[in-house]
């Protein structure tokens, strides 16, 4: 596998943690509602819908749907070998939840709208918290 | 409209300036700002000491370079302003919600006469080393992603122009909108850059030089993207009750507005093919009986071109999705169409001026002082809208009451 390339990596905290590192298992996990079952996303500290606080990380089956995209063939800062493909993607089983992202493993020219993707983690080391590699979700198309 | 009374009819524009605009002008951009200050307090025909309320967007920043010339703090302190009241910020509905916060802070009794100002001078800024050189997050290094940025930075994505270019390919694919339509908004612009000679632009540009430029994020080209520039724009807001002291007829503010009645996100907000300017716009009109077929001329946002159409659509000017059609060949936004757009050339042919220039130019155009780009047949109505993605603040300007 090749070397990542340079990325700004978030900003972690307590709220937001689960969804940085959670992809140590492959697994795509979006925060939810106990109380009332709403996806809430980005993490907030309670429910819009319920206003209540506990809400648990659930596991998604990691797949979703190109929203939209552009494929950017500008230089704006070190990053992935240009041109690259950044998409809104609806994620499915979290309703209303959609993540910005990069869509990889595949040619600019052949992502779509409403393209089935799954979630493909890109693995970056914390230099300020060694323990807890981040994983950024990049999304894959579905293969044949 | 409601029955309540619109308080921000007791508002007026009562005086307008603007400092020398350019590409690289290597001036200090508060002295660019004072020029266009006193330019302002002077065409309204006060003095400073009349002045007792400051507003500006975004207020002092140093980072990203070249995005805040001055803030509240520079200015009144450079010109001894004495104030009742006074606002610099960014979390404002676009760069024109501190025009709007003036209106309120004149029809509430806080100021009577308030400067509002917007200075950048990114083409300075940037120097040689490019529009990357003033994008946030560009440093690298140890910066980590935080607020909004914290969900867009880490893919790639620092620049609102890849953010409004996925807005635009989506209306793309749910409207059926070519790139040969959206080139009318940066062909229009650059015919009326032509004949405004403070616009950065002002070389004939063709369909086919359109589609020769270099992609940035695709739909969007180059001519999408507006001309990063230095300088300065002003407008005095005073009570409509202290027009008598003016030097000029004031131009009456009809109603503004501000809603944000979707989430505020790049990529949460509920339709993708509009944003903010939908809310803000449908609050404008709540606020006024008069109706889009009024309008004269309309001054809206053009950070990219897309977002004009955004606006086309959001202010009823059109319908919805169909912004494509409506500027297809230019002739209903030409000047002498049916409804003149972008009279001064735009941010994409004029500069970047950032929402304040649309103000400035509506006025113009009211005031029947537009020269060359003047739009014929008195206009009477006009939009100045700024804004895109989930930031929108508009105003419906008359000539007169």
């Amino acid at each position: 596998m090749s070397e990542p390339p340079f990325r700004i990596l978030p900003r972690i905290t307590d709220r937001n943690r689960f969804f940085w590192t959670n992809g140590a298992d492959g697994t795509l996990r979006v925060l939810r509602c106990d109380a009332c079952d709403t996806f809430v996303h980005p993490p907030a500290p309670v429910c819009p819908s319920c206003l209540g606080s506990a809400m648990h990380p659930e596991a998604v089956p990691g797949t979703a749907r190109v929203h939209t995209f552009s494929v950017n063939h500008q230089s704006w800062m070190p990053g992935p070998e240009l041109p690259y493909v950044v998409a809104i993607v609806d994620v499915d089983g979290a309703p209303d939840v959609r993540l910005t992202t990069n869509i990889v493993g595949c040619a600019p020219d052949d992502v779509e709208i409403g393209m089935l993707v799954q979630v493909a983690f890109e693995r970056h080391d914390d230099p300020a918290d060694p323990e807890h590699p981040i994983f950024l979700p990049l999304f894959e198309p579905v293969g044949e | 409209m409601s029955s309540e009374e619109v308080l921000e009819r007791r508002a007026v524009i009562s005086g307008i300036g603007q400092s020398d605009v350019g590409r690289r002008l290597n001036r200090d951009p508060l002295e660019l700002t004072i020029d266009a200050c006193l330019e302002a307090i002077d065409d309204a025909g006060l003095t400073r000491a009349d002045i007792d309320g400051l507003a500006t967007y975004p207020g002092a920043m140093d980072a990203p370079p070249g995005f805040s010339g001055a803030g509240v703090v520079d200015v009144q302190d450079a010109l001894r302003l004495e104030l009742d009241w006074y606002t610099g910020g960014i979390e404002l509905p676009s760069q024109l919600g501190s025009v709007v916060d003036a209106c309120l802070a004149v029809a509430t009794g806080m100021a009577r006469h308030v400067l509002c100002f917007r200075t950048v001078w990114e083409a300075t800024a940037q120097g040689d080393k490019g529009r990357a050189a003033v994008t946030m997050g560009g440093g690298g290094g140890s910066f980590r992603a935080g607020g909004f940025m914290e969900w867009v930075l880490p893919f790639s994505a620092p620049s609102a122009a890849i953010w409004i270019a996925m807005l635009a390919h989506r209306h793309f694919h749910e409207y059926g909108t070519t790139r040969e339509q959206m080139a009318w908004i940066a062909l229009n612009a650059r015919k009326n850059a032509v004949l405004n000679t403070k616009a950065v632009y002002r070389e004939p540009l063709s369909l086919d030089d359109y589609f020769a430029a270099r992609m940035i994020s695709t739909p969007l080209c180059l001519y999408d993207c507006d001309a990063p520039a230095d300088g300065s724009t002003a407008v005095i807001v005073s009570r409509a009750d202290a027009a008598p002291d003016l030097r000029v007829p004031p131009v009456a503010v009809e109603a503004v507005g501000t809603a944000l009645r979707g989430r505020p996100s790049w990529d949460q907000f509920d339709d993708l093919t509009t944003m903010a300017c939908r809310d803000a716009s449908a609050q404008l009109w709540e606020r006024s009986a008069l109706t889009p077929a009024d309008v004269d001329v309309a001054e809206m946002y053009d950070g990219f071109s897309f977002i004009t159409m955004a606006w086309l659509e959001a202010m009823g000017f059109c319908g919805k999705g169909e912004s494509g059609p409506f500027v297809d060949g230019g002739e209903r936004i030409a000047l002498d169409g049916s409804l003149p757009l972008n009279t001064q050339g735009g941010q994409l042919s004029g500069g970047r001026l950032h929402g304040y220039g649309f103000l400035h130019e509506a006025c113009l155009q009211l005031r029947g002082e537009g020269g060359e780009r003047q739009v014929p047949g008195d206009p009477e109505v006009a939009v100045a809208a700024a804004g895109g993605g989930p930031l929108a603040g508009c105003l419906l300007l008359t000539r007169s009451r």
